[in-house]
């Protein structure tokens, strides 16, 4: 039971539902990043939701299974072949032992998610499968996968899904111009009166630095920071604070340059002040931003962070309903 | 020193971030330690994170399982309950050797150098001058002459941040470097701020560079002993003592690094802020004393 890496895509790793309880020493929350088509895509084989799949970004690795497997791929639009035959996406396929998966270029979406039923059966380190690259631990190696890697695959007990297919209202949307919630806060009020207002007029667009850590954006009017006596330790940048614990989603601007939303494998703090936080409905969106995609970032209450919450933990019980069968 | 009431803010809805002070000091790092060890106490079901920083904390939790005003709530209450917090902990204090004025670290500073401040200097040589030092040796001896606190662990894993325990008119301060660099040796000590650090793992990173460790401080493999019960070595309130070594006591300690041997001289402390306050020299000749002692 096993899958053999023949190309190494972009950077595929092992992915899960993250591993919690060490923020504080430094070690992120790490996990698939679009956590709706992670969990879709296991739903549709058959796994349990959070059983560990492949995280595949922009450009798709080449597999080999080794075994006869089912396997269902959500998320980005990366057009897949088996054996050199298109397959589709969201929907479960079939695998006979010796088969080669491969990918065409990404259509939309940044990162897509390959569940294998059985799950990908890496060790555990600290509670989750995933794989922090910077710390070196969980997934294969604590790494991203490299060609002549051969991942263990789980035991699959449950029956065959061959065929199930995810319903088209339950598909990632997966737009080139996208609005991003944020609830302004931390040291928002450090920011001029004006530049509160520019970040969210401006249009920005997704740098080239986006990865797991974090998503720069660019293109906007650069933001300038009310002058104030540096507090004591902080460094002499005005964007610079005390370091600090940075919130998963919290927004840094470096010298006033650069938006930078920190993801899953966010560094856990530093000294840039923070001015507000993507809301957590809106972290899968993030995830499927690509380098140039336009942002829009929209600032929202409390009362609408916790609505949009809502809405998106109902999207996962319409899921849940739709395959737990 | 009494601090002003912690400004409280959220960070999305599923962090609290709060701000005990906008300026560094041992008063607002010991406020937090005492307010997150009650909260973990509490064990409050919903908050799955308690994260102590230098001079600010942060929580993550749930909203589906608690509301958010109703956890920012709880934690003011502990605030009001705890006023400025325990003054004492009870703590370990740790030899760190360091290679100073190392190959790799001099080595990477060439390559940024169109990112630092003077490009004409190294690190130390820039630490040195701008706070007031006559020669890079003095600035050492004061570097590895008093002792540090950890007052929080993170940006990536492991790494402590070190608040150097003297007046704060006698407390290194360099700044960042002007853009950071996309590399930096694993074990380098670094500086920042008025802050200290070693790099747990080779990457990114805007610290001066003053020299090298031999000591691994994250280790998933968990090989030395001082790792054996968890792969991060460093805890908020540790304090760190670093003792100056040469190339040749820098190798011999690699080489029982990947033997497994390597250990570090550790002996637990019990820390008083207030008598440290008094007389913090005086203070940190006992720390030394009971780390150097039987």
């Amino acid at each position: 039971m096993a899958i053999k890496v023949l190309q190494a895509g972009l950077a595929t790793t092992v992915q899960d539902a993250g591993r919690i309880g060490y923020y504080h020493l430094g070690i992120p929350l790490s996990g698939a990043l679009d956590q709706y088509s992670f969990r879709a895509a296991n739903l549709l084989v058959g796994n349990s939701e959070d059983a560990a799949t492949l995280e595949i970004t922009m450009l798709g690795p080449k597999l080999e299974f080794m075994h006869d497997a089912a396997i269902a791929l959500t998320g980005a639009n990366l057009p897949a072949k088996l054996d050199g035959v298109a397959i589709p996406g969201n929907q479960v396929i079939a695998v006979k032992a010796g088969s080669v998966l491969s990918f065409d270029f990404l259509k939309d979406g940044a990162r897509g998610y390959l569940a294998v039923a059985g799950g990908i059966d890496v060790p555990e380190v600290l509670g989750s499968r995933s794989t922090y690259t910077l710390g070196a631990i969980g997934g294969f190696c604590g790494r991203k996968l490299q060609a002549g890697d051969v991942l263990p695959v789980g035991a699959f007990q449950g029956p065959s899904h061959i065929g199930r297919k995810l319903p088209d209202h339950l598909k990632q949307a997966l737009p080139k111009q996208v609005q991003v919630r944020v609830l302004p806060g931390l040291y928002f009020h450090w920011l001029t009166q004006a530049s509160g207002k520019s970040f969210f007029e401006d249009t920005w667009r997704v740098g080239p630095e986006a990865d797991r850590i974090g998503y720069r954006f660019k293109h906007g009017r650069p933001l300038e920071f009310e002058p104030r006596e540096r507090p004591f330790g902080a460094g002499s940048d005005p964007s610079n604070i005390v370091d600090a614990g940075y919130p998963i989603g919290s927004i840094q601007v470096p010298g006033g340059l650069e938006p930078i939303v920190l993801h899953r494998d966010a560094v856990s703090g530093g000294g840039y002040a923070m001015i507000g936080t993507v809301i957590s409905a809106d972290m899968d969106v993030v995830a499927q931003l690509q380098p140039n995609f336009q942002t829009q970032f929209v600032a929202v209450d409390m009362a609408q962070a916790l609505s949009a919450r809502v809405k998106r933990n109902q999207r996962l019980v319409d899921l849940r309903q739709a395959l737990l069968n | 020193m009494s601090l002003p009431p912690a400004r409280y803010s959220f960070g999305g809805d599923e962090h609290i971030f709060v701000e005990l002070n906008h300026d560094m000091s041992l008063e607002a790092f010991f406020k937090g330690m005492s307010i997150t060890n009650a909260i973990a106490q509490r064990k409050i079901a919903g908050v799955t994170e308690i994260c102590p920083a230098n001079a600010s904390y942060q929580v993550r939790f749930d909203p589906d399982l608690i509301a958010p005003d109703k956890l920012m709530e709880i934690l003011k209450s502990i605030e009001i309950e705890l006023g400025d917090g325990a003054l004492e902990l009870n703590t370990r204090i740790i030899e760190i050797p360091v290679l100073y004025n190392d190959p790799w670290t001099n080595e990477t500073q060439q390559r940024f150098r169109e990112r630092h401040q003077d490009p004409t200097s190294t690190d130390l040589e820039y630490g040195a001058r701008i706070n007031g030092y006559a020669n890079v040796d003095a600035f050492i001896a004061a570097h590895a002459a008093s002792p540090w606190f950890v007052s929080m662990v993170g940006f990536v894993a492991g790494l402590p941040f070190m608040f150097q325990m003297v007046e704060r008119a006698k407390q290194i301060q360099v700044p960042k470097y002007l853009r950071p660099r996309t590399d930096t040796p694993k074990l380098t000590i670094g500086h920042g701020g008025c802050f200290g650090c070693i790099y747990s793992v080779r990457g990114a990173g805007g610290y001066q560079m003053f020299g090298i460790t031999p000591a691994p401080i994250f280790d998933p493999q968990q090989s030395l002993p001082y790792v054996k019960d968890f792969m991060v070595f460093f805890r908020p309130g540790d304090i760190v003592k670093f003792k100056p070594i040469n190339r040749s006591e820098y190798d011999a300690a690699l080489v029982k690094v990947q033997d497994g041997s390597f250990d570090l001289r550790i002996r637990e402390v019990k820390f008083s802020l207030q008598d440290f306050i008094k007389d913090p020299s005086a203070y940190n000749q006992q720390l030394t004393e009971t780390l150097y002692g039987n």
